[in-house]
């Protein structure tokens, strides 16, 4: 069993911030040492060893500290390419009640904690096909994200007491108040490398899904290209960290962001996952973007 | 005449013999390589090596398992080791951001560890191991936290103690002894425990001299700083943090504290090799005569007098 170091929480800076995280270590190791049902299985947060129970509150830690300055990060980190990358996402699916429909989609936005991509999704539909029946639910595992996505959601023109949008904090690999066959569009762009059992996510993806819902996905990838990915992992080890360090105080969580798209499956493989869920895939089943920076993975549940 | 014949016999044979050595040799590497390397061959050195049945799968691991990008060995918990450009990189960055906003930590902390450079750290590390204190330190490695300074019974020292005048500053000030953020950039060890030693002990020389934690106050204690020990971060911090200021806390800082803080910080013995733990009960003005270190007049004082002053001509005029 490995020790959870402490730089594997963000380290803190000035006065006080290191009252929350000591005792969270300290409860971690006591469980992992005295829980007899420990079933000593590991899996990688980053490139550490940690026990599967504890990845989750690891990765909770991560994004609750990088909640506040998220959206200003990926600007920096993309230089604004992820704006490009989303709307693609959004345009490629293009995703709304047809006219002559009689009723309107069911979207599911899953670890879409700060909503762009759910907001999006519901600006597009209005705008291409005058859809206003679409609903929306945004879940995240993470309480702090999805506060910062109903913080933005005020702002919104979709805040008109309507309840299309819903915020709920759901487990992905879980989502235990989603109720079977009840979404015609499951979308997670950005965080299905964070879930412990990726498997477990795509499952339940399945699970939700309406036969004839496609299930898409966007998230880092492996450049294929050697040249392009040496300048790529140069940049992401060693400027990114330093970005998080600089900007958000946190060089920790940007350093577990990097390891953990190098630890990501690669699109064959994650295409294998996903036709092992149940999904059809059609050929080829993902769209590399940026030269495989970031990849659409596509499923169809029959 | 036989020789002749031979001679020249030879010659061209000699001619002969070389080309005919060239094409004996030619063919025979011809000929074994062609043995050696035969189509059969490479097929069987490759089974063995595993890339013929397995070619797809085990070429794609290798190339994705290994990171393009590593970095050396960490020296000490919570260690990473930068290279030489990102180091660059963080100063610019740093100071950059600390100019426009010094009450960012982090800023401060970054600046600080990208310019304390190693020959700068070694003199410290000199000026330390001259010392039989500084040699102490180096030995025992005291490091300030929480636990380590009781409040409660600095509190009850006598009033013209150390101790006593440390956790007075504190409540003037409001703030807590919190443990400082832990050394992670400078790559040797025992110089990141005499940054780390200088960080903790900022507190001390804010007490000591009776500068506030405002922004005028922070600079002066950074003049005196770098004239005694000689970080560069404190310098910089001296030439570019008061061009942010107004005219009047720059005139206050240029006409009373920078010459304080230059003759006290050259003349007072190096603050470095103080163990502030061990000295808590000394009468602090024995240990600032010792030191030979002039206290500068109240800055918040001086700031009070200043604005009612403002608000009096106001009134008049």
């Amino acid at each position: 069993m490995s020790l959870l170091t402490k730089s594997a929480i963000r380290s803190s800076s000035g006065y006080g911030c290191r009252i929350g995280v000591r005792p969270l270590v300290q409860q971690l190791r006591f469980n992992s040492s005295t829980n007899p049902n420990n079933s000593n299985e590991t899996t990688h947060f980053g490139f550490k060893t940690v026990n599967k129970e504890d990845k989750e509150k690891l990765v909770g830690g991560v994004f609750s500290s990088v909640a506040s300055k998220y959206d200003v990060m990926n600007d920096a980190m993309s230089m604004g390419v992820h704006r490009l990358w989303k709307s693609h996402f959004i345009n490629r699916l293009d995703a709304g009640m047809r006219p002559g429909s009689n009723r309107g989609l069911d979207f599911l936005d899953v670890a879409g904690g700060t909503g762009d991509i759910a907001f999006g999704l519901l600006d597009h539909a209005e705008r291409k096909f005058n859809d206003t029946s679409s609903t929306m639910t945004v879940a995240d595992i993470n309480a702090d994200m999805l506060r910062e996505g109903e913080k933005r959601f005020q702002s919104t023109r979709w805040n008109d007491g309507s309840d299309r949008v819903k915020f709920l904090v759901q487990n992905g690999e879980i989502l235990d108040q989603i109720p079977d066959n009840s979404k015609d569009v499951y979308t997670i762009a950005f965080g299905i490398r964070n879930f412990t059992d990726v498997q477990a996510g795509l499952n339940a993806a399945y699970r939700v899904l309406r036969p004839g819902g496609i299930f898409a996905c966007l998230e880092f990838s492996q450049v294929d290209n050697p040249a392009i990915d040496y300048i790529y992992q140069a940049y992401s080890f060693s400027l990114l960290p330093l970005m998080g360090q600089l900007i958000a105080d946190d060089r920790d969580s940007y350093q577990y962001l990097v390891e953990s798209i190098r630890k990501f499956p690669k699109q064959e493989e994650f295409k294998s996952m996903i036709e092992k869920a149940g999904f059809y895939v059609p050929e080829k089943g993902y769209e590399n973007l940026t030269f495989g920076v970031a990849a659409i993975h596509i499923g169809v549940k029959l | 005449m036989i020789g002749n014949r031979i001679a020249s016999r030879g010659s061209l044979s000699v001619a002969n013999l070389s080309q005919t050595r060239q094409f004996v040799l030619t063919a025979a590497v011809t000929a074994i390589g062609s043995l050696l390397f035969s189509e059969n061959n490479r097929l069987a050195s490759k089974m063995e090596e595993g890339e013929l049945h397995n070619k797809f799968n085990e070429r794609r691991s290798n190339v994705v398992d290994k990171p393009l990008f590593t970095r050396p060995q960490p020296n000490y918990p919570g260690h990473i080791p930068l290279y030489t450009y990102e180091k660059l990189l963080m100063f610019v960055g740093s100071s950059i951001g600390s100019f426009f906003h010094p009450e960012r930590n982090e800023f401060i902390v970054a600046l600080g560890e990208s310019s304390a450079i190693s020959p700068i750290l070694r003199a410290l590390q000199r000026k330390m191991l001259a010392d039989p204190t500084g040699r102490q330190i180096l030995r025992e490695r005291p490091r300030m936290t929480s636990t380590s300074l009781d409040l409660e019974y600095l509190r009850q020292l006598p009033t013209n103690s150390i101790g006593n005048t440390y956790v007075r500053w504190l409540d003037r000030e409001g703030v807590s002894p919190d443990t400082r953020v832990p050394v992670r950039y400078i790559d040797d060890e025992e110089l990141a425990y005499i940054y780390q030693r200088y960080r903790e002990c900022h507190d001390f020389y804010h007490a000591v001299t009776g500068l506030p934690i405002i922004i005028e106050g922070e600079i002066s204690v950074k003049v005196f700083e770098f004239m005694n020990i000689g970080m560069p971060m404190s310098g910089l911090g001296a030439l570019f943090a008061p061009l942010r200021l107004k005219k009047s806390q720059k005139e206050r800082l240029y006409n009373i504290y920078y010459p304080w803080a230059v003759k006290s910080g050259l003349n007072s013995k190096p603050l470095i090799n103080v163990y502030w733990e061990n000295i808590l009960e000394q009468d602090i003005d024995e240990f600032r005569k010792e030191m030979g270190i002039e206290t500068p007049p109240d800055l918040r004082n001086l700031r009070k007098a200043y604005f009612e002053k403002l608000k009096k001509e106001k009134k008049i005029v």
